[in-house]
């Protein structure tokens, strides 16, 4: 509203002022960021003084406490206790979901600002490791491309094996049901808790101790499926419940089978939400570590045949520079490959919230245009 | 064609018994039909058997060592399970269950302080941002956690511990036994214990906020009408309705804290064999980080006790999850979100 239609609006509207519903206000910021601004000098005071060599982290928590305290009282000058207390929960809660967002924008920030370093050299995404010795401190030398094709050949691997068989068996707890069921569900749910260094061990035990394989990029690809199908058949199911029922019945009335119906309508109709469900999945799948550990087999070189010989992945790498090498160099690289790492995953997390979201049978641009154009 | 018949409430029989039951549909099956549920079939029963060859090759595998050290695989601290040495887990147990607890005590709050947030305080448009930095925040790899633990807080906590174990030093857990000098702090339980807490807060925090959600729209309203404020509506509305939920939920953090891997191994350093209370000092280990470390130097002997720890560890976080899914499923908000 500008200052001219403010002097006009009394004779205009008057028994229409519009209420306010808002409920932040001039009195509720300035406290606080008086609060917050009071509890940082008291703290900056008493903190540098007394306890010189206490850290930084330590000194934001006491700021943090220092601050509630101060907020706290701050309220109980202009409001009674009930009020001040709403107020100090609410700012407390908040400062929670801060915290959650200041944690993951400083570990994948963290992860890009120390990798930057290692992937700023061309060869680091287009050499493998094999000229890279322990104390190679030229990051011109060599890179994880062994790495980066390992970790996309295990993660299609998986999928491939993982994505029809977590769907299949959500398609069997939606569509058949019973008693069994119900027994499978809750093996599911334990699966999506199994450690994931226990289908490692699996896999270790199965393939490649009793069975007699070798360690390679495929044993690798089973352990990352063992961990990612209860992933993907949990989310599915969640996608495939909330179908419509009227258009299941649809279907069924015109005399469809139920195969006919799973394939023509069930899965069209589910498919966003399912395709969120196995993007996350496969986000999940490309990070694990602990499995692809004891399945894999680290080596330098480069190996595009997941079938024969050990395959080194992303995590698998940054486990070997920063845990078992553990030079310098090496860990300057190991970030570098974290760098890699978190980009893959963001790419997918990314892809993942851009198909998901939408309702079941909600359509995208993409199909809608495509109607249209059918339909002239 | 399938007909799920749903029993509706049966209307008060009249006639006499059997006389007014629900007649039987009869629904003929068609040959695609048929191959078709058998595929659907085959895979629920290709989980169970997953679940079985899991437990079945470890326990095989893992009875040689049993055999071998008998009870004693319970009672002894020490692990050289290789050349005939002692080994058990009762180092390596208690010590993989402290650092869930630490994880649990600094996840717990934390989780339960941004689901409230997100369900009950957020802005309407900040919702969803929000919930995609939970998600987020669970899609990060567990070795991006290790790196920035290992190498982003471990030197920024270092201070915090010192202080802890001068000022609190007289509660048993911040106790200090060791010379004080920063570098007696490094790895130890107590940081493995933060980092992981922050692998379990998007778990809590993302079950906790669907319980939340689901707190009945009449009973917020009436706490309203009783002039309840915020606070007061959450404090005896959706907490009451959600705790079981909220526990149900911190119980599967604490499963997953007990399988964490990679950032426990990180951290811990150098390994121990010696349980201690005392959370600060440095060096420490875990079933699963002693796996980890080890599992591919060992000869058959040492594979054999590394997998019984791992079935011990299988079995626990089975017994947490049931546990807790028992929790969530009994729990009047358990019912509306078990989907």
């Amino acid at each position: 509203m500008t200052a001219q239609q403010a002097q006009i609006a009394p004779d205009l509207t008057v028994d229409e002022v519009r209420v306010r519903t808002r409920t932040g206000s001039a009195e509720g910021s300035a406290t606080f960021i008086g609060a917050a601004a009071a509890a940082l000098g008291l703290v900056w005071l008493v903190y540098q003084r007394v306890l010189p060599f206490s850290g930084v982290l330590g000194f934001w928590v006491c700021w943090y406490v220092m601050f509630l305290a101060v907020y706290y009282l701050m309220a109980r000058m202009q409001w009674d206790g009930l009020e001040a207390r709403n107020r100090l929960a609410s700012v407390a809660f908040a400062t929670g979901g801060v915290l959650a967002l200041l944690i993951v924008i400083d570990q994948v920030g963290y992860t890009l600002f120390k990798g930057e370093g290692a992937v700023r050299h061309v060869n680091f995404w287009i050499k493998s490791a094999s000229l890279v010795g322990p104390q190679t401190t030229s990051m011109k030398i060599g890179g994880v491309f062994h790495a980066i094709v390992g970790s996309l050949e295990q993660l299609g691997l998986a999928t491939a094996i993982a994505v029809p068989l977590g769907v299949t068996a959500a398609l069997y707890l939606v569509e058949i049901g019973g008693g069994f069921a119900q027994v499978v569900r809750t093996i599911v749910e334990a699966m999506t808790a199994l450690p994931d260094m226990v289908a490692g061990l699996f896999i270790y035990v199965t393939l490649i101790l009793s069975l007699g394989l070798g360690k390679s990029g495929f044993c690798a690809a089973v352990a990352i499926a063992v961990t990612m199908m209860p992933i993907v058949a949990r989310a599915s199911e969640v996608v495939l419940r909330i179908v419509p029922g009227t258009l299941k019945e649809a279907a069924y009335a015109v005399g469809g089978t139920q195969w006919r119906t799973v394939r023509d309508v069930i899965l069209p109709t589910a498919r966003s939400g399912l395709a969120t469900a196995i993007v996350l999945a496969m986000a999940r799948g490309i990070g694990e570590t602990a499995p692809v550990l004891l399945t894999a087999g680290y080596t330098k070189e480069l190996n595009l045949d997941p079938f024969h010989g050990p395959q080194t992945s992303l995590p698998l790498f940054i486990y070997y520079a920063v845990h078992v090498l553990a030079t310098p160099p090496y860990v300057e690289r190991g970030f570098g490959a974290g760098f890699a790492l978190v980009v893959v995953v963001l790419i997918l997390f990314t892809i993942a919230r851009r198909i998901g979201g939408r309702a079941p049978g909600e359509l995208s641009k993409r199909q809608r245009r495509k109607l249209s154009r059918e339909a002239s | 064609m399938a007909v799920a018949l749903t029993s509706e409430p049966a209307p008060a029989p009249t006639g006499p018994p059997g006389d007014d039951s629900p007649r039987k549909i009869v629904s003929r099956v068609s040959a695609s039909d048929k191959a078709f549920r058998g595929v659907l079939r085959s895979a629920g029963i290709a989980v169970l058997v997953i679940n079985a060859l899991i437990l079945i090759f470890l326990i095989l595998r893992s009875l040689s060592a049993f055999h071998r050290a008998g009870f004693g695989f319970f009672t002894t601290q020490a692990f050289y399970p290789e050349l005939g040495g002692q080994f058990g887990i009762a180092a390596l147990l208690p010590d993989s269950a402290e650092i869930a607890v630490i994880a649990l005590a600094i996840a717990m709050p934390v989780g339960v302080a941004v689901a409230l947030y997100i369900s009950e305080y957020a802005p309407a448009g900040l919702r969803g941002p929000m919930i995609a930095v939970i998600d987020l925040m669970a899609a990060i790899p567990s070795i991006i956690y290790a790196l920035w633990g290992l190498f982003f807080l471990m030197p920024r906590i270092l201070g915090t511990d010192e202080w802890l174990a001068f000022h609190l030093g007289f509660i048993p857990f911040f106790h200090f036994t060791k010379p004080n000098f920063l570098s007696y702090f490094v790895g130890a339980p107590f940081i493995a214990g933060v980092v992981v807490s922050l692998m379990v807060i998007p778990i809590i925090t993302s079950l906790s906020r669907q319980v939340f959600s689901q707190a009945p729209q009449g009973e917020r309203e009436a706490a309203y009408a009783l002039g309840s404020t915020k606070w007061g509506m959450v404090r005896t509305v959706v907490l009451p309705f959600g705790r079981a939920g909220v526990i149900g939920a911190s119980m599967l953090g604490l499963g997953r804290a007990l399988g964490e891997t990679i950032a426990v191994t990180f951290i811990l350093t150098p390994p121990t064999f010696h349980f201690t209370i005392h959370v600060l000092e440095g060096g420490g280990n875990s079933i699963t980080a002693e796996i980890a470390n080890f599992i591919l130097q060992y000869d058959a002997k040492g594979q054999a006790a590394l997998l019984a720890c791992g079935l011990v560890l299988f079995a626990s976080t089975l017994i947490v999850n049931s546990l807790a899914s028992l929790v969530i499923n009994r729990s009047r908000s358990g019912a509306a979100t078990a989907d």
